[in-house]
């Protein structure tokens, strides 16, 4: 019996943001700091012919005007290095990206100069008297255009806007399988550019203290290992054990705060350089314009389908827009993260996929929230929706027929993956109870009878979360491993501090992973603090992304739960003169007595403090209790969602009210449901943030039209009815916690079910199919061309 | 230009540029940095603390602006080591998860429920119109407000 | 985003406020809520802020024969939050539609109204309302200038920069009619894509004794439309007649409409009928 492992345990991290105690990177003021401002492109392509900063540094306040010359010639400070690329696939091509630009600008807001000054106010004044001499290029934004003949060059030297070509799959077994099929639904349609918009801007300070030759950087990411591994090997040169990386709270990441940015060179560099601590803290709308985006495909895809409802076959085509540089895991995102997962929760006897990855005058792209999964999810649950209107059957229906039966896993797709555990037809079952589906369905016959544009969507999806094992991520081009560490240090008294190598940035690791070494240990939550996000504490650490963080690190801090209850075993053994074998580890109370005689009991801080006196411990075993693991995961988890939800349009306006919602996920074991649930929670608004209103919409100059909080329409509270949310639990056969990862699936479903349902309301009038977001303008447009017999 | 502003009970005389937002004046002057910015454009609410009774967003107004007047940030919310009960709720209810909105997000709760102990999730929704969250997905922080309300017990 | 250094000062009274001006060359700030997100951007960088948001008695609503005097300094939240019997409900509503309830705490109808954002809804509101704009001047002086006409252009206003808007006045008569006003809310900015207000007086027979209708949000200014007034002036008031009149919208604005990345010009266009006929038949059924 576990005490605290799948109940709703209040968060202990929370006390803290309450009170606006939350230790942010922005937050931090060290003595003589110095604050550091950017200068950033107006033009999406153009080259650098001269920077005047002499009235800049004329300015009263500031320190220092640096160009992406002087960090490459490194002066005072480091030669600064090209920011590299984290995954690469074979014959990838990857340009330069200086953290600095020096030839040319390659997209609005791409850095051209660095302010030092004594203060923010300062730093922004200076920026306004740098002239810089831009002479504009020609501009590409979209990906296929990219790859014209014809098209300007982003990175001139590598002589392509192509940096890969990625294809998976028999093609020549798909296009045989489509010939043969009764029927093939074909459809060109674009997943739309996205913006993270953590609510907490990125920043990043950095100290250099000169009688260590160490450099100590606060950053905002969700993985300073890896941050520290990058400043290290490529960027700044500093020998790893001489860098100190922190991320203390960070607000917010959803894929944005992974990667290696800029900044986290610029102002380490400009630290050394001034001899003095800096700051930089993102505005608004430099996150706008620097942040890493998400999505953005331009796809081409065909699925074949019997007359009885099978799906034979599936063909995919997508060119994913990369932006101006290949930030640190582009390359994954349209490729191992998108194209393996094409099978969904269907059985489908050959998937062909294809990705074209192309640089474009625009901001980089990486992994968003979901990152690939999503991509792949809309597109198969748009097709299977398509399918199901050609052959005039319910969506659910021709689902159903095709699910992955609970009795084939562990399952191999056509498409690499082998998806671990699941029970699909659990999943529709409880959903169709959740939404009360049938009667939903016949609401909507009801209002469209009256004429009402109501619609019913409906989603399936897969993930496969917990990146991941490491001679698979590596094979496919990855640079590092993905495995996680934990190490549990027990004090003299009992009290324990666990390191762990995830990172914490509202995912509640401080109460979760506690609850893990609490109920491993038989010891009080409180007695247990969950230290992560300083490479000086924490041995080592790979970080949190793809739903990993539970998977992967709470198993590492079960296996040195392990190690730990081994160890007190064999001194309790000793000290009560009994054997190993006889010991029985009591996890409710926190003892270990011998088999049989209770009253022999010691309890966890006697033996702890036994290890700390250290005079009676079993011949030849160390003093000292503190345990680490590296865990690294036989495979992918796979969490599986089925998500309905019921929207209304205004037929007047094209303006969509959603009215319902429910979802049922199944993650794998829960450790703590109420944080689950607010992952999936939060996951599923920013999914429908997608399919109705979030948009970076670039203009054919490369400017950013979407470029603020006023023209970038993030979901409010006021845009949706409240969710209903259940759950299935299929464990994961092969992590020790049975658990597969809640941070995504929300996202991933959401997306496909509201654009599902906002085409389902469409239906009637001949809508086959619109392009996220479904806008009113744009729902209104189609209306209007229907009703002039057009369809779509 | 000499303030004179009252933050959280306790009285600051201070020397401030006339440029100085209020938010920087509060965080860089008075290090109370419990009030973040999270956007630019006066949209996301981060910052919004309440001030002579009312709440506003602290990164639109000058800090001279504020001169003479009351300023209450999410630092001086909860009294004699307690949480004020809109905290308490939004610890209950699981109404945060990063963390960064929570300070503007419960100082704008405290004066939506203004004495309204049942207030609808529809008031909720509507009045937390200008506080951004891209984390919870809003659901728990609906929840947190009407128990914060509840709690509050009719006070505001 | 910080705005350029200036200089502040404070007026306590109008006629300091009107010297400082004159002597600074700066600009008034009230709430601050339209100027101080253009000077963050540094869209605009005055050399000088004459804060007038402490001036006595230009804050608040007064009752005046059936008629409503507005203080400059009034904020929206005030607006919104107007009980006086009379008080037209469309300035309530379109104030409680601006921004955000923490928006609507700081900005202000004066402010609101001086900056004459396309997009704003306080001024289809006035237009509309026929509402009188009273701008003092250095010396005591004072000038009426009635909605629509004080509204010019796209950000621009008949306020002379040595003036300094006081109060905005609704008459008895208008006031006493009927009012509605329906919005498109662009979901990012919360700004009108499309605003209408309509001014109704409903006769004994049932038909519209008279009727303003004003629009903004798709139009450089807030624009009164007469043709929709005219077409429904003197016929008994239903969703059809309502949507017929509106109808007259679409050509009396003409070309005259602007888009942007949410919505396009004709999107625009096909909107401005719809809301003109919302506000119309909400406005009936207030005076029903």
């Amino acid at each position: 019996m576990s005490r605290y492992m799948g109940t709703a345990v209040k968060r202990v991290e929370d006390p803290r943001f309450l009170q606006g105690q939350g230790k942010y990177v922005a937050n931090l003021s060290l003595p003589g700091m110095a604050y550091v401002a950017v200068k950033r492109s107006p033009l999406a392509h153009a080259k650098i012919l001269g920077i005047d900063s002499s009235e800049a540094e004329a300015l009263d306040g500031v320190i220092a005007v640096y160009t992406g010359q002087d960090l490459l010639d490194g002066g005072a400070s480091f030669a600064c290095g090209s920011l590299p690329c984290g995954f690469t696939p074979p014959d990838i091509v990857t340009p330069a990206h200086n953290p600095v630009a020096v030839d040319k600008v390659r997209h609005v807001g791409d850095a051209i100069a660095v302010v030092v000054a004594e203060s923010s106010y300062i730093a922004e004044d200076a920026l306004d008297l740098i002239d810089v001499d831009l002479d504009p290029l020609p501009v590409v934004v979209d990906a296929r255009a990219a790859l014209e003949d014809d098209a300007p060059l982003v990175h001139d030297d590598v002589g392509t806007n192509l940096s890969f070509h990625w294809p998976l799959g028999d093609e020549d077994a798909v296009n045989e399988a489509l010939s043969d099929s009764d029927h093939v639904v074909e459809l060109e349609f674009v997943n739309q550019r996205l913006i993270a918009n953590a609510m907490e801007p990125r920043a990043c300070a950095a100290e250099w203290d000169p009688s260590s030759e160490s450099m100590t950087v606060w950053t905002t990411s969700q993985n300073p290992h890896t941050i520290r591994l990058l400043l290290g090997a490529f960027t700044l040169g500093i020998p790893e054990h001489k860098l100190r990386v922190i991320s203390p709270d960070v607000g917010g990441g959803f894929g944005s705060k992974i990667f290696h940015y800029p900044e986290e060179v610029i102002v380490p560099w400009v630290a050394r350089a001034i001899g003095r601590p800096a700051k930089w803290v993102a505005s608004r709308t430099e996150s706008y314009v620097t942040d890493a985006q998400g999505r953005d495909h331009i796809t081409r895809a065909k699925i074949g389908v019997n007359d009885d409802g099978t799906i034979t076959g599936l063909h995919v085509t997508t060119w994913a827009n990369l932006g101006a540089y290949l930030s640190t895991f582009a390359p994954l995102i349209p490729t191992a993260l998108y194209i393996t997962l094409l099978s969904g929760v269907y059985k489908i006897p050959v998937i062909f996929g294809e990705s074209y990855g192309a640089f474009t005058n625009t901001v980089p792209v990486d992994a968003y929230r979901g990152a690939g999964r999503p991509e792949a999810s809309y597109l198969l649950e748009t097709m299977v929706d398509l399918a199901a209107r050609r052959l005039d059957m319910d969506p659910v229906e021709l689902r159903r027929k095709n699910l992955i039966p609970s009795d084939e896993f562990p399952y191999q797709t056509p498409v690499a993956l082998e998806y671990d555990s699941g029970n699909y037809q659990g999943l529709f079952d409880k959903i169709e109870e959740l939404s009360e589906y049938q009667s939903l369905r016949q609401e909507q016959e009801k209002a469209r009878a009256e004429g009402r544009l109501v619609g019913i969507g409906f989603s399936s999806c897969i993930e496969a979360s917990g990146p991941a094992p490491s001679a698979v991520a590596v094979g496919l081009g990855a640079a590092i491993g993905l495995f996680e560490s934990g190490s549990i240090r027990v004090h003299p008294t009992g009290k324990i501090s666990v390191f762990t190598g995830s990172h914490s940035h509202g995912q509640g690791h401080e109460t979760t992973f506690a609850q893990i070494v609490a109920d491993e240990l038989g010891v009080a939550m409180e007695d247990v603090e969950i230290v992560h996000g300083d490479t000086d504490r924490i041995p080592y650490g790979v970080g949190t992304y793809g739903s990993r963080s539970a998977a992967i690190g709470g198993s590492a801090l079960v296996k040195s739960a392990e190690k730990i209850r081994d160890k007190l075993k064999k001194i309790a053994a000793h000290m009560l003169e009994a054997s190993v074998e006889d010991m029985v580890y009591d996890q409710d109370e926190g003892t270990i007595s011998v088999s049989g005689s209770p009253e022999s009991a010691k309890t966890f801080a006697e033996l702890a403090f036994a290890v700390t006196t250290a005079d009676n411990l079993p011949e030849g075993m160390e003093p000292g209790l503190e345990e680490t693991s590296f865990y690294d995961p036989a495979n992918f988890t796979f969490p599986a969602s089925a998500h309905t939800a019921m929207v209304e349009i205004d037929s007047k306006t094209g303006e969509v009210e959603v009215q319902s919602y429910a979802a049922v996920d199944d993650v794998g074991n829960v450790i703590n449901p109420m944080i689950v649930e607010g992952q999936i929670l939060g996951g599923i608004v920013q999914g429908v943030g997608q399919a109705l209103w979030e948009h970076g919409i670039y203009g054919e100059d490369g400017q950013l039209l979407s470029g603020s909080m006023l023209s970038y329409a993030m979901p409010r509270a006021d845009g949706f009815p409240s969710i209903a949310i259940d759950r299935i639990e299929t464990p994961s056969p092969h992590n020790p916690l049975g658990v597969k990862g809640a941070g995504e699936m929300g996202t991933i479903a959401a997306t496909a079910t509201i654009s599902s349902a906002v085409l389902d309301a469409l239906a009637p009038l001949g809508v086959t199919h619109l392009n996220m977001p479904l806008t009113a303008e744009k729902i209104h447009n189609a209306i209007v061309a229907a009703g002039n017999g057009g369809g779509e | 230009m000499r303030v004179t502003i009252e933050v959280n009970g306790q009285t600051h005389e201070s020397e401030v540029e006339p440029r100085i937002l209020l938010v920087d004046f509060l965080r860089d002057d008075l290090g109370l940095t419990g009030t973040n910015v999270g956007c630019d454009t006066s949209q996301c609410g981060a910052c919004t603390v309440h001030m002579d009774g009312m709440a506003v967003k602290s990164c639109t107004v000058l800090a001279v602006q504020a001169d003479g007047s009351s300023v209450t940030t999410i630092e001086g919310l909860a009294s004699n080591g307690h949480l004020h009960p809109m905290q308490q709720a939004f610890w209950d209810e699981h109404g945060l998860q990063c963390g960064f909105c929570t300070p503007g997000m419960i100082m704008a709760s405290v004066k939506l429920v203004d004495g309204n102990r049942e207030i609808s999730d529809e008031e909720v929704r509507h009045g937390l119109e200008g506080n951004l969250c891209r984390c919870t997905g809003y659901q728990n922080i609906v929840k947190a407000v009407k128990a914060g309300a509840a709690a509050m017990g009719g006070q505001s | 985003m910080y705005p350029r250094p200036f200089d502040y000062v404070r007026a306590d009274s109008v006629e300091q406020a009107l010297d400082l001006r004159s002597e600074t060359g700066g600009r008034f700030i009230a709430g601050g809520h339209s100027l101080l997100p253009m000077m963050k951007i540094r869209m605009t960088a005055p050399n000088a802020l004459v804060d007038i948001g402490r001036i006595d008695g230009l804050k608040g609503i007064a009752a005046d024969n059936g008629g409503f005097t507005i203080g400059a300094l009034t904020t929206h939240s005030m607006v919104a939050a107007e009980g006086a019997e009379g008080f037209p409900a469309a300035l309530s509503e379109a104030a409680s539609m601006i921004g955000d309830p923490l928006v609507r705490n700081r900005g202000t109808v004066g402010g609101n109204v001086a900056h004459a954002d396309p997009a704003s809804d306080l001024p289809t509101v006035f237009s509309a309302l026929g509402a009188t704009m009273t701008a003092a001047s250095k010396g005591g002086a004072t000038r009426d200038i009635g909605a629509p006409e004080f509204f010019t252009g796209l950000f621009e206003s008949a306020l002379n920069s040595d003036e300094l808007l006081t109060t905005v006045k609704v008459d008895a008569e208008r006031a006493g009619r009927a009012s509605a006003y329906a919005k498109l809310f662009n979901p990012a900015s919360r700004y009108a894509v499309v605003g209408a207000c309509a001014v109704v007086e409903i006769g004994e027979d049932g038909s519209c004794a008279a009727c303003t209708v004003a629009v903004g949000g798709l139009t450089p200014k807030a624009t009164v439309l007469e043709s929709v007034a005219n077409a429904l002036t003197g016929n008994p008031v239903t969703e059809d007649s309502a949507e017929s009149a509106a109808r007259e919208s679409i050509d009396e604005v003409g070309d005259d409409i602007m888009g942007d990345v949410y919505a396009g010009v004709d999107y625009r266009r096909q909107m401005l009928p719809v809301f003109v006929a919302r506000a119309i038949n909400a406005a009936a059924s207030r005076a029903g």
